[in-house]
């Protein structure tokens, strides 16, 4: 939003890796992007592309013991968390970096009550008493406009619903004032209502804390009600980035395009949604060039032997593509 | 239940249609309690604590003027032994007290160590797996191909008679069980989100472990524990029936079954009397266990 506001969270070519017993899962391959303070980029792209390995090696949370970080470097304010050891991970997690996960029904513990649980919470973060995390906890509930924090801390997460539950986790994610919040796909479990609320008070906690948001998901509504920039993910790789309102205005990548495209509108009716045809290619055998040119209707020969270079195809914008003129870097 | 009403409540304010429900509701959760376990259970723990206070006779006192005496209903028997005595004149009822307190003693140690080195075995597979818990479960299963008797045996032989040999058979025997049922929960409890927020927030591995693990294990493990009393008060049994348990003149259930039954079929209550001793109890542990299952169920709990 504020090109001016210092870079927060910077990753660098970075390249994580799944050692599986198919072969080796190139998740994250070369993925690059910025994230200023204050900032929300959204990262989309369809499902299995990539995106929440990508937010989960930031945290350096790859699943264990297949996943690993094989190349380049993730800049949480200028300290490289590729380097940091385990002991030295555990004190960014939560306090600079947190995450909120998609499945608000088992991302609270169902034997303790919420109280209990924010206060865990907050005990590792506060060297606190007892009865000051416990009002701190209740001040936590309030931030996120849970109604009626005293009797919710003594409810167990299934007397309470999605909604109630995800605004907990956010409680307890935001808890430790982090710097750069990872929100991979928050409210895909939440009806649509639900969801618009959820999204305003995310909106709210970021206006009032200038935390940097990732925003990983597939709905290209919340990306632009929620996005400053967005970065499109195809099979390893950010494909195309920039603004929002520009990339949806012109995007320059044939797989934004088809995305795009697909997305129903409400002023044309059309009969039939157009949708990209095929799958998109494993993982852990992927095609020589571009990724994207089996599906691509602008296909040539080139794309198949070569992966396309990320250009800058307008202020702030960039795509990796063959066919794209690039245009002087921003005016 | 109550609890609960009263939680939901509040967020509507107060409505008196609560008390108005809980007041049956409470009632029949009251009929649903397996009352005839808890007394037996309850006798069984008063019975071994108290045993020098109620026991009629010393256990070991031997009398041989009053030997094979049967019990006081039947011809021949006086209220001076009200279950009889056995060859050497003993009290049967007495040793059946004392008796207790070895079936007590041997299921609680066992357990406690059985039960506690199941339970973090399996914890410690079930989180890390890979290759710790490959190398854990095969013990596992190692131990689980052994037939039970035979091991126990083996071990009393080679340990020595005595109270500790049994605990120390019983807990080698049992820990495997444990062991293999809470890694299933672990594992399905550890890919549930909230284990990956805790990492999220910092939480180390052992933390995890500790914090949110094992409380999500332990209703299955309690369960678990209740359903192998009977099992363990069975196996102390045999093992006394079979001559390496308690050493006489120590009273044990199973030693008695085993000496009455030559006199069976002159003095029947020799053996029925202490093998009706372990049917009740092992019985009232097992009625008890399952009950506690449905009880611990939140799913069931909350209908």
């Amino acid at each position: 939003m504020n090109a001016a506001a210092p870079v927060v969270l910077e990753v660098k070519d970075l390249h994580a890796y799944l050692y599986t017993r198919w072969g080796v899962v190139r998740a994250v391959d070369g993925v690059s992007f910025a994230l200023r303070e204050g900032e929300t980029l959204g990262l989309v792209g369809e499902s299995g592309c990539g995106k929440t390995m990508t937010g989960l090696s930031v945290l350096r949370l790859l699943p264990e013991p297949a996943g690993r970080i094989v190349r380049g470097q993730v800049l949480l304010q200028g300290e490289d968390l590729v380097r940091k050891s385990e002991a030295e991970m555990r004190r960014v997690r939560g306090r600079r970096i947190s995450m909120i996960l998609q499945d608000p029904q088992t991302s609270l513990n169902p034997v303790f009550t919420i109280g209990d649980q924010l206060v865990e919470a907050l005990r590792m973060l506060y060297a606190d008493a007892a009865p000051a995390l416990s009002h701190r906890a209740e001040e936590a509930l309030r931030s996120v406009k849970v109604a009626a924090p005293e009797q919710r801390m003594r409810a167990y997460p299934h007397q309470m619903s999605g909604g109630m539950k995800q605004r907990v986790v956010g409680a307890i994610a935001v808890a430790g004032e982090p710097r750069v919040l990872i929100a991979d796909e928050p409210t895909t479990a939440l009806d649509v209502t639900i969801q618009l609320q959820y999204l305003t008070l995310l909106k709210e906690i970021q206006a009032r804390t200038r935390l940097a948001m990732l925003f990983i998901t597939h709905d290209f509504g919340i990306v632009a009600r929620m996005c400053d920039r967005v970065a499109v993910m195809y099979a390893g790789r950010i494909v195309e980035s920039g603004p929002t309102r520009a990339l949806f205005r012109a995007p320059r990548h044939p797989y934004t395009e088809a995305l795009m495209a697909s997305v129903p509108r409400m002023e044309a009716s059309v009969e039939r949604l157009p949708s990209i045809e095929g799958q998109p290619p494993p993982l852990h055998d992927l095609p020589v060039g571009c990724r994207f040119a089996p599906r691509c209707r602008y296909v040539d020969d080139r794309c198949r032997r070569e992966y396309p270079p990320t250009l800058p195809v307008g202020p702030a914008q960039e795509a990796a593509c063959w066919r794209v003129e690039p245009s002087p870097p921003s005016r | 239940m109550a609890r609960v009403e009263e939680r939901i409540d509040v967020g509507f304010g107060s409505s008196p249609s609560a008390e108005v429900s809980a007041g049956p509701r409470s009632r029949g959760d009251l009929a649903r309690l397996p009352w005839t376990s808890f007394f037996i259970i309850a006798v069984l723990i008063l019975v071994a604590v108290l045993a020098p206070l109620i026991a009629p006779h010393s256990p070991t006192e031997q009398s041989l003027p009053d030997k094979l005496r049967p019990p006081a209903w039947q011809e021949g028997g006086s209220t001076t032994h009200l279950l009889g005595t056995d060859v050497l004149g003993r009290d049967v009822l007495s040793r059946i007290i004392y008796g207790a307190r070895v079936s007590l003693i041997v299921a609680a140690v066992a357990l406690l160590a059985g039960g506690g080195v199941g339970l973090i075995v399996g914890i410690v597979a079930g989180y890390l797996g890979g290759r710790v818990d490959s190398f854990l479960m095969r013990v596992v299963d190692a131990t689980l191909t052994f037939p039970t008797i035979l091991i126990a045996l083996l071990l009393a032989v080679s340990l020595g008679q005595g109270l500790q040999t049994i605990a120390i058979a019983i807990t080698v025997l049992i820990w495997a069980r444990f062991a293999r049922v809470v890694r299933g929960e672990v594992l399905a409890v550890k890919t549930r989100d909230f284990v990956a927020l805790a990492r999220v927030h910092g939480c180390s591995h052992l933390r995890i472990m500790a914090i949110h693990i094992v409380p999500n294990v332990l209703n299955t493990f309690m369960v678990l524990l209740t359903l192998h009393i009977g099992f363990v008060i069975i196996v102390e049994a045999s093992l006394s029936f079979l001559g390496a348990g308690i050493p006489p003149p120590t009273p044990s259930w199973g030693q008695m079954v085993a000496d009455g039954r030559s006199h069976i079929a002159s003095a029947w209550w020799l053996a029925v009397v202490p093998g009706a001793a372990i049917m009740l109890v092992v019985l009232a542990f097992n009625l008890f266990g399952d009950w506690l299952r449905d009880w611990l169920d939140p799913r069931l709990r909350q209908v």
